[in-house]
């Protein structure tokens, strides 16, 4: 690990300031950045450590409905906000199926959405790496590359997202509040983070000493409470990142679909909407006819880029299945596997 | 520059001048408090063999920058026996082979004593597993190591209960 200066700001602009110079890096729980770090893949010069910032830990229902979360709050104790927790279900299956218990008892909020790609390329300083370094050309694309991209990559990047807990965000229209130089903007999530193009290095739309200070979630997408899955389909039961992965909420009346909202993840380089496949399903009856074409649109853009065709057909029958448990009902209590294909549900494969 | 730094380690306070910020809390309790119960494993979040409560939360040590934890209380596996007396989760890992190495152990015990005192796992080894799986055991103890985390779990609830009646 590289040496770097360390600075502990006391208030939020003192810390812009420090986090606006080059080589500077905000430090939350450090669960992501410590170990990219170790590892040489970034080599900060400066470590700004927003931990003690006050006031960006809080939880709270605002007056006109919507939630907020600060950016420091940690991933269990979101997950486990039993108000939070009631009104945007999918949020807290996405966290719980993420990570293990102690990453989420450290990891932020806002450091899970600026978690760093785990494309092993990207890890390992001796493979050539776009996103780590500017034209160093891309190793991926002719490597192993079976858990990549399938939709809005470039030649230059196939990396994907890692996060889970930003597919919900995205489904659910969350707005992340940013503060920077020139004082605080909002930024809906699904605009937060960029496609590769030709500067994969680019990642968010964030400028230098931009914080992240909180996200919110709008009052209307607790609408879905009722009607809301996450399913994460990995390589082992839990403790892995998704392979390809599904935010499926609905909101039902009268046994017809009012509104629908779906969102993959792993599939591309930032949490994916799909939003025409979201409008096929208005009016809908929910059963698998329609979830299918809904899936089958939410894909239509698809490509492979290595080997990794099987998660296009992988990603519908996700799709499909996340919208069939969404359908069939939030479960009142959290399953014992969060977002897991296993669930002891009937008619469903066991685990163990 | 000297980084100033306070700690609660097992009841006793600890003021440390770190002389350089990467030093890990896993790195500052082994390397230079001498407390090499808690375990290098991976040292990069993946098996959990770091594993110590920090303010009462089940943590990486390894991915914890000391500096960063300045003002915690901090309990590694020296911290929780009561003397001679096994912690619970202690006496349970004994009674039910919850190991064969003992690498991951020290981990898997602080891990389970944190798991307990999150109240989550009710009693469901289903639940158990998945909120053990941060940490890994090659040798495959797992069977005993769920069924003493769900012993200690129904212990140290009953004892609980009864101190509160």
């Amino acid at each position: 690990m590289k040496r770097f200066d360390y600075v502990r700001p006391a208030n939020i602009a003192d810390a812009i300031e420090a986090g606006s110079a080059p080589g500077a890096a905000y430090l939350g729980a450090g669960t992501n950045l410590i170990d990219l770090m170790k590892g040489d893949v970034v080599r900060p010069d400066r470590i700004v450590d927003i931990t003690r910032l006050p006031q960006l830990d809080a939880i709270e229902a605002l007056p006109d409905g919507d939630f907020r979360v600060g950016a420091l709050v940690r991933n269990a104790d979101l997950a486990y906000h039993p108000d939070f927790a009631a009104k945007f279900p999918l949020v807290a299956e996405a966290l719980l199926s993420g990570a293990s218990a102690q990453l989420r008892n450290a990891a932020t909020i806002g450091g899970n959405l600026l978690q760093r790609t785990r494309c092993r390329y990207f890890y390992d300083p001796a493979s050539a790496c776009n996103k780590r370094e500017s034209g160093a050309g891309c190793d991926a694309i002719e490597g192993e590359n079976r858990t990549h991209a399938i939709l809005g990559w470039s030649k230059e990047c196939t990396a994907t997202h890692p996060s889970d807990l930003c597919v919900a965000l995205a489904a659910l229209d969350a707005v992340v509040e940013v503060e920077g130089a020139s004082g605080r903007r909002d930024v809906p999530l699904v605009d937060l983070h960029r496609l590769p193009g030709d500067t994969p290095d680019r990642e968010t739309d964030l400028a230098p000493g931009d914080l992240i200070v909180a996200i919110r979630l709008p009052a209307q997408s607790a609408g879905f409470a009722r009607h809301a899955r996450y399913l994460k389909i990995r390589e082992r039961t839990s403790y892995a990142f998704a392979m390809v992965s599904a935010g499926a909420a609905l909101e039902i009346e009268n046994g017809a679909i009012r509104r629908a909202r779906i969102a993959l993840g792993a599939v591309a380089a930032k949490p994916w909407r799909a939003v025409a496949a979201e409008a096929a399903l208005e009016g809908a009856t929910p059963d698998t006819a329609a979830f299918e074409r809904a899936a089958d649109i939410a894909l239509s853009d698809a490509r492979a880029s290595g080997d990794n065709a099987f998660k296009i057909d992988l990603a519908r029958r996700v799709i499909v299945r996340a919208l069939l448990r969404a359908a069939a009902g939030t479960p009142n209590r959290m399953p014992a596997l969060p977002g897991s294909a296993f669930a002891p549900t009937a008619g469903e494969l066991d685990h163990v | 520059m000297p980084l100033p730094l306070h700690l609660k380690i097992n009841g006793a306070s600890h003021e440390i001048d770190l002389d350089d910020p990467r030093v890990t809390l896993l790195d500052l309790l082994r390397e230079r408090l001498y407390l090499t119960g808690t375990k290098k494993g991976c040292d990069r979040g993946q098996c959990g063999a770091c594993t110590v409560l920090v303010d009462g939360r089940r943590i990486n040590s390894c991915l914890a920058l000391a500096v960063s934890m300045d003002g915690a209380e901090v309990t590694t596996i020296e911290g929780v026996a009561d003397g001679d007396a096994l912690h619970p989760v202690q006496q349970a890992f004994i009674e039910h082979d919850g190991f064969q190495c003992g690498f991951c152990t020290p981990g898997q015990i602080m891990s389970a004593i944190g798991l307990i005192s999150e109240a989550r796992a009710e009693g469901d080894a289903e639940r158990v597993r998945e909120l053990m799986s941060g940490n890994l055991c090659r040798c495959g103890a797992y069977a005993g190591i769920t069924a003493a985390v769900l012993e200690a779990e129904q212990r140290i609830t009953q004892a609980e209960k009864e101190k509160a009646a």
